[in-house]
């Protein structure tokens, strides 16, 4: 059975913090919040680095590359009119342990999908948000993480 | 051990329930002064000598079914005289009112507390998925059809499955454990044994889950009387002594960021909660460990040093350690997943139950020390009790 985009779905209410994560994949980016300082990626985005407490945050570009965490094929029907089954999964952004995104894996057959598999961004649009889905990355040769 | 451990000065003196059920056709409120009167009563004692309320989350109108019922609510239905109370979401999980009741009787704000949890989920609609956008910590969860716990808990499952090897046959051991010591228990929800068999071909809810492994939405109340050790021996019941608790956050507050996905803020609880005593897990001898799905309890066996890291497939295979008779007694009572979601409350009063020898066709042999442990993902808050 094909993995595919569930819709539909509830869009997220976009505030000024975090307007850039909502709308950075009209670029074909995915973007976090991250401290020129010490370099850490600070999501959900926060005004101060938790990291070096310093107030100098960006949002910059990663490669939109990941691994899935975890996941699962959900077949309950939590909200009405929502096609199953469809699979969430918690996918770690390749750039820094423990970022980490709750997101829909679509674009393959759901027997495929496996933990640490490689997976890369592809964005969803809707009205004013473009939404992070990920799909399997066949260009990928990154390495699972070790737990 | 931590020096100046002051929950020790605090006691378990009553406890008492409500009829617990799928539609009971009470309030939210009914019910609880139900079981506020039984713990009173069974604490020998009248509303009268209650001068401290504590409960989790309170009252908030837009989440019925979960928080029907606040702190002031039984205060004006028992006509209750305060000299403190407390409710709210906020803190390490379920159990944070009975923290909150410890710390007020250990530090003289209150001699006798009455701590409750009632639940509407079986009448009341949850408040999920609703029409406009979604807000808050919701915002990165719902778009991607994330609406709850059993979504973050089964893709936490899938990790520690693949890299711990456990199998859904081992799963399978915590809710059938559950519903052969729910088949004891009279106040149970669901009370029939099933087989391994019956589980493996069970509905699949969101995988590893099937139907078995979540927990049942019900209508019931929980309380139990917090008090200062001084008043115990004047109580008719034998009191129950808190040994130890713990509730901490050092990972993220969130379902899915954090540092490792196959354990969970339980990990730092029980580390916390073995700090403050010099038991060891050896001396437990029941454990009360939440189960809103079947896997908490797996991490919370871990987390509280049952067994090893990566060891509790192992641990609960066959179900012989975890059963009545066997070294480690788990979820005595049905647990949430047969005897119903009272939120921790349920497996709170159970350990009380269980150390005060009133279990009957349920209870284990001669319990000197139980461990409870309440919540998933970012909330975990323990206690060790004893009698």
């Amino acid at each position: 059975m094909k993995a595919e985009s569930s819709r539909p779905r509830v869009l997220p209410e976009v505030l000024p913090e975090t307007e850039f994560y909502w709308k950075s994949g009209a670029n074909g980016v995915l973007s976090f919040l991250r401290c020129q300082d010490c370099k850490f990626y600070v999501h959900p985005p926060k005004p101060i680095c938790p990291n070096c407490y310093k107030f100098n945050l960006k949002p910059e570009a990663v490669s939109g590359k990941a691994t899935i965490g975890g996941f699962t094929v959900n077949s309950q029907p939590w909200r009405a009119g929502v096609p199953l089954p469809y699979v969430v999964a918690l996918v770690d952004i390749v750039e820094q342990k423990g970022l980490r995104l709750t997101t829909s894996i679509i674009n393959c057959e759901i027997e495929d999908i496996s933990v640490d598999m490689p997976v890369r961004v592809v964005f969803e649009e809707a009205e004013d948000v473009f939404l992070p889905l990920f799909e399997p990355d066949p260009a990928a040769n990154t390495k699972g993480g070790t737990r | 051990m931590a020096s100046n451990i002051m929950e020790r000065n605090a006691a378990i003196t009553g406890i008492g329930q409500s009829v617990i059920g799928r539609k009971v056709g009470r309030t939210g409120l009914s019910l609880t002064v139900e079981a506020a009167m039984n713990a009173i009563a069974d604490a020998g004692l009248t509303p009268a000598d209650i001068d401290g309320v504590s409960t989790w989350p309170g009252r908030r109108q837009e989440a019925l079914s979960v928080s029907p019922v606040g702190a002031p609510d039984i205060k004006e239905a028992l006509n209750l005289k305060l000299n403190w109370y407390s409710g709210g979401l906020e803190g390490p999980g379920q159990l944070i009112a009975v923290i909150n009741a410890v710390m007020a009787v250990v530090t003289g704000q209150a001699r006798h507390v009455l701590v409750y949890r009632t639940l509407m989920e079986a009448t009341e609609r949850p408040a999920r998925g609703s029409d406009g956008r979604a807000q808050g910590a919701q915002a990165w969860l719902q778009p991607f059809h994330a609406y709850g716990a059993a979504t973050f808990m089964a893709c936490h499952a899938s990790r520690y499955m693949k890299y711990y090897g456990m199998k859904r046959e081992q799963l399978a051991q915590i809710p059938i454990n559950s519903r052969r010591n729910a088949s004891l228990n009279p106040k149970a929800v669901f009370r029939e044994p099933f087989t391994l068999d019956d589980y493996m071909s069970a509905r699949m809810v969101s995988t590893p889950f099937c139907l078995l492994d979540c927990d049942v939405p019900v209508d019931g109340s929980t309380a139990v009387i917090v008090s200062h050790v001084d008043t115990a021996k004047d109580r008719p019941k034998p009191p129950v002594f808190v040994e130890a608790m713990a509730g901490v956050l050092y990972g993220r507050d969130s379902w899915d960021q954090g540092d490792d996905m196959t354990t969970m803020a339980a990990r730092d609880a029980g580390q916390r909660l073995w700090q403050r005593t010099d038991l060891k897990p050896k001396d437990v001898d029941v454990a009360e460990l939440y189960d809103g799905f079947s896997m908490l309890s797996v991490f919370w066996l871990e987390a509280l040093g049952f067994c090893k890291k990566g060891e509790a497939a192992a641990f609960i295979e066959g179900g012989k350690r975890i059963a009545l008779e066997g070294e480690l007694p788990l979820n005595t009572n049905g647990g949430q997943l047969s005897a119903g979601r009272m939120h921790a409350y349920g497996l709170f009063h159970e350990a009380c139950v269980q150390l005060r020898g009133e279990g009957g066709a349920r209870q284990v042999k001669d319990p000197q020390v139980a461990a409870v442990g309440g919540g998933g993902g970012m909330l975990a808050g323990a206690f060790l009790l004893r009698r």
